[in-house]
């Protein structure tokens, strides 16, 4: 089957106007999803990843808005389209899970309910076929007696069941692209891996693509066909899990792969990035990652690095990763490097 | 759920002996009496009358006496009238309850939609006006109000009759009893609404696709009126059973004037009438709000 791309994010500009002036929370972001693989992307709190992802789907705060940029969805631009539209992208093309399964269901309504009216909204179903389908989802997620569980209600399921429900909700019309808000962060570890395994095995039966957004990177290792990396709204550096785990050029992805413990270092101290994340409100005009980088050349604190190949055949955005490649030859050093 | 309005309803009798004798006792306690009247009467009529009434006999015993005639349902005569207590709280209690149903329909859909309209465009135009006005009407009583709603509407601008002796007309008074309940649930409402709106389930509602609107009434809606379900209860039980204020204004001669005489003029059967009346209606009413939030909020557990 040939790669098709079913979804490209171009130069992604989404912000969100405060008291303080605007938060400027995605700076030109751009991806492609290519139909039936995981895109994982990666980064800290407040580097961009969730909105990003709200962006896709257009359900972003009242008062955040998508500045610039498109979002293709098989080849259309789908910023354009008007809101009945969306609807019915949302639900029906694309679906969502979020974080947390605990306050992501409504409370007051029946999950046969909440599973049925994704059904009807998106589908012809109706009455004991829209039944009948999200009984058969719930026995797909795996939850047991669905028949009776299907009239229970949200507070009645712990956690990990309910974001299968979530799941059973997000997958009931056949998404081609199923976007995971750090699904498993609020779920203990064991059912983590529960949920995980239940992604992977739906995706295999389903072929759906997958946005999965975390900060996990443990998470992302295991999962994603491919990696962006996210800092400050903007992507650092993209690849397989091998190119980001074995090979990073970012020096903010490096920073990243040595604070966390594996075995090779046990007993030593980790080393954590030092500083604070950057104000969005006061993007630097530079790398935005630059005020935390041990390795920052004057350059970095002028000009924002351009995405280049790097040494390993990867792309990254980093002067550091630039310098190597000009050392290696690859590019020559033109009036800026 | 039976087993539980059952031990409710047991507990409700309890408190309605409580109050009974509470109210009786301090009633006995207040100087004067029934028949202490301004014309002296004869001894002997003084003494008829005291027989008629029971108040010849110790304060304990007469208690002993209404509470086995009221648990037989003869709440007695007046003192004053002679008529039936329960015929005149009948009569009385639907003059109310016809401006008190009014009321609370009124206050209810005006502070739910004032509400959610505060809510849905905060910190605009709309929410700050629709604030100012329900943080007004909260704070003005309500002897005010109806006495300028009177003043405005029947004195200058002569819409609406002052009094009548027919067919009164209920806008004005509806308007003054109104106010504050409508105040108080448009703030209710606009709170609780802005914290559903911000809640995870509403964004799983609009990343579903469901219609903005829908997403409003059905999701987000019946969330926030969570908050105004238990404060209804209590507020139609009061509004109900008649204002002092607010009936003595308008001349309506409703439950709450009726109340008022009957504890100037000492009228002890009428006091215990009205008394147990109020505090069984407000005891039912509390119980029916308990069931109610069942029905709208799965996680309450009753037992």
């Amino acid at each position: 089957m040939a790669e098709e791309t079913i979804l490209s994010v171009i130069d992604l500009h989404t912000s969100f106007t405060t008291d303080k002036g605007e938060v400027k929370a995605v700076n030109g972001v751009s991806f492609n999803l290519t139909a039936g693989k995981i895109l994982g992307i990666v980064g800290e709190s407040g580097s961009g990843k969730s909105v990003s992802a709200y962006s896709i789907m257009q359900i972003l705060e009242k008062n955040g808005s998508i500045k610039s940029g498109q979002i293709l969805y098989k080849g259309e631009d789908i910023t354009k389209w008007p809101e009945s539209k969306m609807r019915d992208f949302r639900g029906k093309r694309c679906s969502i899970i979020f974080q947390d399964p605990m306050t992501s269901l409504n409370p007051v309504f029946t999950i046969g309910y909440q599973l049925e009216e994704a059904i009807k909204l998106h589908t012809d179903r109706r009455g004991k076929e829209a039944r009948d389908r999200a009984i058969e989802m719930l026995e797909l997620v795996g939850v047991n007696e669905p028949q009776k569980r299907i009239k229970q209600y949200p507070f009645e399921f712990s956690g990990g069941m309910r974001q299968r429900v979530m799941i059973a909700m997000a997958l009931a019309c056949e998404p081609d692209i199923l976007i995971a808000d750090e699904p498993t962060t609020a779920l203990d570890v064991t059912i983590q891996a529960q949920i995980l395994e239940l992604m992977k095995d739906l995706q295999a039966k389903l072929g759906m693509a997958i946005i999965m957004v975390t900060h996990d990177l443990g998470v992302i290792a295991q999962m994603a066909d491919e990696i962006i990396v996210m800092y400050g709204g903007r992507v650092c550096e993209r690849g397989t899990a091998e190119d980001i785990f074995y090979r990073p050029a970012h020096e903010y992805t490096k920073g990243l792969l040595r604070s966390i413990p594996s075995v090779d270092t046990m007993g030593q101290r980790l080393e954590p990035i030092s500083g604070t994340p950057i104000n969005l409100l006061n993007m630097p005009k530079g790398c935005a990652f630059c005020p935390r980088c041990d390795a920052a050349m004057k350059i970095c604190l002028e000009e924002q690095p351009p995405e280049t190949r790097t040494v390993d055949g990867h792309l990254a955005a980093c002067w550091q990763a630039i310098r190597a490649e000009i050392d290696a030859g690859m590019i020559r050093a033109e009036q800026k490097a | 759920m039976a087993k539980y309005i059952f031990k409710r309803v047991l507990l409700a009798i309890v408190t309605i002996f409580i109050v009974c004798m509470i109210t009786f006792f301090t009633m006995n306690a207040i100087p004067g009496g029934p028949f202490a009247g301004e014309k002296a009467k004869s001894p002997e009529v003084q003494a008829a009358l005291e027989k008629r009434f029971n108040l010849d006999k110790p304060v304990g015993q007469q208690f002993v006496i209404y509470m086995g005639n009221m648990l037989q349902g003869d709440f007695g005569i007046s003192a004053k009238t002679g008529r039936e207590i329960s015929q005149t709280i009948g009569s009385k209690f639907s003059v109310s309850a016809k401006l008190g149903i009014f009321a609370v329909l009124t206050a209810v859909v005006i502070g739910v939609v004032l509400g959610s309209i505060a809510a849905l465009m905060r910190n605009r135009v709309p929410d700050r006006v629709i604030i100012f006005m329900s943080t007004l009407f909260t704070s003005l009583p309500s002897f005010v109000l109806g006495s300028f709603l009177l003043v405005i509407f029947s004195v200058k601008l002569g819409w609406v009759k002052a009094w009548s002796p027919t067919e009164q007309n209920l806008v004005l008074p509806v308007l003054a009893l109104a106010a504050y309940p409508a105040s108080y649930i448009t703030r209710l409402t606009k709170t609780s609404m802005l914290d559903v709106l911000g809640q995870d389930y509403v964004r799983t509602a609009r990343a579903k696709g469901v219609a903005s609107w829908k997403v409003l009434f059905i999701h987000t809606l019946r969330n926030a009126l969570i908050p105004v379900v238990t404060y209804l209860g209590p507020m139609i039980a009061s509004v109900l059973t008649g204002s002092l204020v607010v009936e003595q204004i308008f001349t309506i001669g409703g439950l709450g004037a009726e109340f008022v005489q009957s504890i100037t003029n000492r009228d002890y059967p009428m006091i215990m009438g009205v008394t147990i009346f109020l505090a069984v209606f407000m005891v039912t009413m509390n119980l029916l709000t308990d069931i109610v939030y069942k029905l709208i909020d799965p996680r309450i557990t009753l037992d």
